[in-house]
């Protein structure tokens, strides 16, 4: 355990020099434009899968949080110039407060309950921000760019290597919550609530805290987002495919392991900028419903689990 | 109520051993059906209890009422001493009421050592917490009790029936029970294996566990209890030494009758 | 700014969309209400009968509603496959199968969206019918016939289904799954062969309702989203399985749309259905009229 706590700092670090790394030796922008989507989609699918994985309450909302904290970040900057650091610590409390909100109303419901409610929140703040003309309303709104920070040369650089930061921080978070009691306590509640319970599992109590964690990662991965495109409209920023993406990724991935999302939203996330580029963004989003169906149907605990599932054909002796 | 005058040399012990479980004019109803119909009863320490009833009399809500499941409208459960009918069941269960369902509901994607785990975690003795050596000290000394240490790493979803009845005693005496309520925990199990659970509650109560066990099984319940109470409709229509509620004229119609 | 005149106008056009929310919701309502299918592709289905009954229209010039039922054996057939499919890789298997059963219909839903989406573009698309564009003139108010014969189809579509739920064998049968799969099972029917039925009626129902949606208003890929709200809306407000439930909520959310819609104007109008829901769901999760559990 200790070992594995060693490795995997080890590793964290070894992350974030490569992609500082990345960002003083290469000096072409695409790069960094197209790995910055794959950190966001990481850190997003990591948050849906504290909530959605480890506890089984499928979300549906993530476009609502990732919106949320577009615009707080939109909100910040246009009202009193607030720097990117500041940004997104306000889209991480707002995220909380959001989770908080959410899990009180909903989280006595069950299963397509919770899921059809999360839609429904996504669509209603989604059309309030519409009518909130001060955020630029439907027409979306424009932003500058301020200049970058003292060891970056471009803005998009240092998005890239902020948006690695919270992909360690989410990475630390959820592999925290998977091997302590909360993740314990979340499996107990996700097999059976009552028997949970019963078996001294706060599971209400579980159940907000994953939604507390989760919508505050969510909003906080969404924050750098109007930066980045310079310019956010709700109809973009609340785009269910958010939604849909996290989902597909964290569930291809497997939802057992924290490892799980993080593997789904790279191939997902490669593929799709592969796919954008080269051929349409239609077909992206074909391939991300095939692929999702496929998998539900035909490898229900993701590629960990065929990995699992591998390791146990061939010696018995899984760890 | 009785003036101390006239008390019993029985109601003397109760009244120096206050009940580890009081219910008092408890009703619960769905919608117009009154599932439980002004029931009290207290249960003593160490007290080996069986709830008898046919099908659909209240036993099962009566459990439910307990254990915290359900929350009652008029009516209160105080246990130990406290009024727990407000209490959510992770309170109660860390107060010391524990329970296995009447059909099994382990934890699938665990296996039964996690299963207890979840158990140790959060209603566990603080001191056995803090270390995690303790903590699986804890968990296979209870898997020896209950015979199940050769199942410690298997997944609950290969389990047998009776290997699932165990689990469930075992995972309930993880969260360090005072009063462990039994839901027919031998439904469906051969004659040996009945012997084998009923042997095993006999040990837990012998350890000072006080158990209410619901059963159909009546040699069960007539070899275990102290005590018998029998519920129809919702109402205690006999209460008393296990051969008295037996040879009761109304608990032998309740039962015919079904 | 606000005046009776428009309350009276709001209040006959919400009535008449609130027969047509009923319409599209009906499937639903036998699919989720008393199926317990979490088919949020529901409205995508819908929105694929659209389509169809656009391209009969658009290629052959067939009326639109006979273009619907033209395409509802297609869509029965494809609702059998559906559920089997369904019911194999999810219910059979037993646990766990929400989470992936809601992952499942949503990506249908979207592999729908893009499908549509590749073959007929992103743009609106109509249908022509001699009853679309003009209007009825009474008291002062200018009712679409459009509004009109939605409004008569969706009124026959209810009561024809609520007859065929409680007169048929098959309707009885399907009622009666709902309640009690054992019961059912012991009574040597078997409830997987009814479940599917059911759910192949509740798709093929679409056929209709998909003609009416379109024949109401242009349709485009991705108009399912929206009704995910109206139609989840109607029917969980109904209370889960109730035919003529359904259409009394359905005529509530048509007015309260309607109202709404007159005055904030129609940038709210997504948002009302799902906030509607959204406080369904949280005082009532079971439901206005909800059946227990």
């Amino acid at each position: 355990m200790n070992r594995g706590g060693t490795t995997f700092w080890i590793g964290a670090i070894l992350f974030l020099a490569a992609a500082f790394a990345m960002t003083q030796l290469i000096g072409n922008q695409y790069p960094f434009f197209a790995c910055y989507v794959i950190l966001q989609f990481i850190v997003l699918a990591i948050a849906w899968n504290v909530l959605g994985g480890y506890a089984g309450y499928v979300n549906f909302g993530t476009s609502a949080f990732f919106g949320v904290g577009v615009y707080t970040a939109v909100f910040l900057f246009k009202s009193i110039g607030a720097p990117l650091v500041v940004q997104i610590a306000a889209a991480a409390i707002v995220g909380a407060l959001m989770g908080f909100a959410l899990g009180l109303l909903t989280l006595r419901m069950q299963g397509i309950f919770f899921s059809i409610a999360t839609i429904a929140l996504t669509i209603v703040i989604e059309t309030a921000i519409t009518n909130w003309r001060y955020v630029g309303g439907a027409a979306g709104i424009q932003m500058q760019q301020p200049a970058p920070m003292a060891p970056f040369t471009s803005y998009v650089q240092m998005l890239f290597f902020v948006q690695a930061l919270l992909v360690v921080l989410a990475v630390a978070i959820s592999r925290y919550i998977q091997n302590s009691w909360i993740g314990r306590g979340l499996q107990a509640l996700k097999d059976d609530e009552l028997a949970a319970e019963c078996t001294g599992v706060p599971t209400l109590r579980l159940k907000l805290l994953a939604c507390v964690i989760s919508g505050a990662l969510m909003c906080a991965a969404g924050a750098p987002a109007a930066m980045y495109l310079q310019y956010a409209d709700p109809s973009s920023a609340f785009n269910l495919n958010y939604s849909v993406s996290v989902l597909a990724m964290s569930l291809i991935g497997g939802t057992a392991h924290w490892a799980g999302p993080i593997i789904g939203a790279i191939l997902l996330g490669a593929t799709q900028q592969l796919l954008t580029v080269t051929i349409s963004s239609e077909v992206n989003v074909l391939i991300l419903g095939v692929m999702l169906v496929l998998f539900v149907v035909g490898a229900p605990e993701g590629i960990i689990g065929l990995i699992r599932k591998a390791r146990g054909n061939r010696g018995e002796g899984e760890a | 109520m009785m003036s101390p005058e006239i008390q019993t040399p029985e109601a003397k012990t109760s009244e120096a051993q206050p009940p580890l479980l009081r219910i008092s004019a408890l009703t619960k109803k769905f919608g117009g059906f009154t599932a439980l119909d002004n029931v009290s009863v207290d249960i003593r320490p160490g007290e080996r209890f069986g709830l008898i009833g046919p099908n659909g009399s209240g036993k099962t809500t009566l459990i439910n009422c307990i254990s915290g499941a359900f929350r009652t409208e008029p009516g209160t459960v105080t246990f130990g001493g406290e009024d727990i009918t407000r209490l959510p069941p992770h309170i109660r269960t860390r107060r010391g009421i524990a329970r296995s369902f009447q059909i099994p509901r382990p934890f699938r994607s665990m296996t039964v050592a996690e299963n207890l785990m979840v158990g140790l975690d959060f209603a566990g003795r603080a001191d056995e917490v803090v270390s995690a050596g303790r903590e699986r000290d804890t968990m296979m000394s209870i898997l020896t009790r209950m015979g199940l240490a050769s199942k410690a790493d298997v997944s609950t979803a290969k389990l047998s029936q009776v290997e699932l009845r165990k689990m469930e005693l075992a995972r309930a005496l993880a969260t360090h029970p005072k009063l462990l309520v039994s839901d027919e925990a031998m439904a469906g199990l051969s004659n040996s294996e009945v012997d084998e659970v009923l042997d095993l509650l006999m040990s837990l109560a012998a350890q000072n566990i006080t158990i209410i066990m619901i059963e159909h099984i009546m040699q069960a319940v007539m070899r275990f209890s102290d005590r018998v109470m029998c519920l129809e409709a919702g109402k205690i229509i006999a209460i008393g030494k296990p051969e008295e509620v037996m040879a009761n004229p109304r608990v032998q119609e309740a039962y015919l009758g079904t | 700014m606000f005046s009776l005149d428009l309350l009276q106008d709001a209040l006959v056009s919400g009535v008449l969309l609130g027969c047509f929310y009923a319409a599209v919701s009906l499937g639903l309502s036998l699919s989720f209400g008393l199926l317990d299918v979490p088919n949020v592709a529901h409205p995508a289905f819908l929105v694929m009968a659209s389509y169809g009954v656009f391209y009969l229209n658009d290629k052959f010039g067939v009326d639109p509603l006979l273009a619907g039922l033209l395409i509802t054996p297609l869509l029965f057939v494809f609702g059998l496959v559906a559920y089997r499919l369904y019911y194999e890789t999810f219910e059979k298997r037993g646990s766990d199968a929400g989470v992936r059963g809601i992952a499942f219909f949503f990506g249908i839903a979207f592999i729908i969206e893009v499908l549509l989406i590749l073959q007929f573009g992103v743009d609106q698309q109509s249908v022509t019918a001699s009853y679309i564009g003009k209007a009825w003139r009474i008291a002062g108010m200018r009712i679409p016939y459009r509004l009109l014969v939605a409004f008569a189809v969706a009124a026959g579509l209810t009561i024809l289904l609520t007859l065929y739920l409680s007169k048929t064998f098959m309707g009885r049968a399907i009622r009666a799954v709902a309640q009690d799969q054992e019961a059912l099972r012991l009574m040597g029917a078997d409830p997987i062969r009814i479940k599917q039925w059911a759910f192949g009626i509740s798709t093929a129902v679409l056929g209709i309702s998909g003609a009416l949606l379109i024949i109401v208003a242009p349709v485009n890929p991705t108009l399912d989203r929206s009704y995910i709200g109206r139609t989840f809306c109607v029917v969980v407000m109904a209370g889960l399985g109730s035919m003529s439930g359904t259409l009394v909520t359905a005529i509530i959310l048509g007015v309260v749309e309607a109202v709404v819609l007159t005055m904030f104007g129609a940038s709210w109008a997504p948002a009302i259905s799902f906030a509607m829901l959204l406080g369904v769901l949280a005082v009532r999760p079971q439901g206005l009229f909800g059946r227990r559990s």
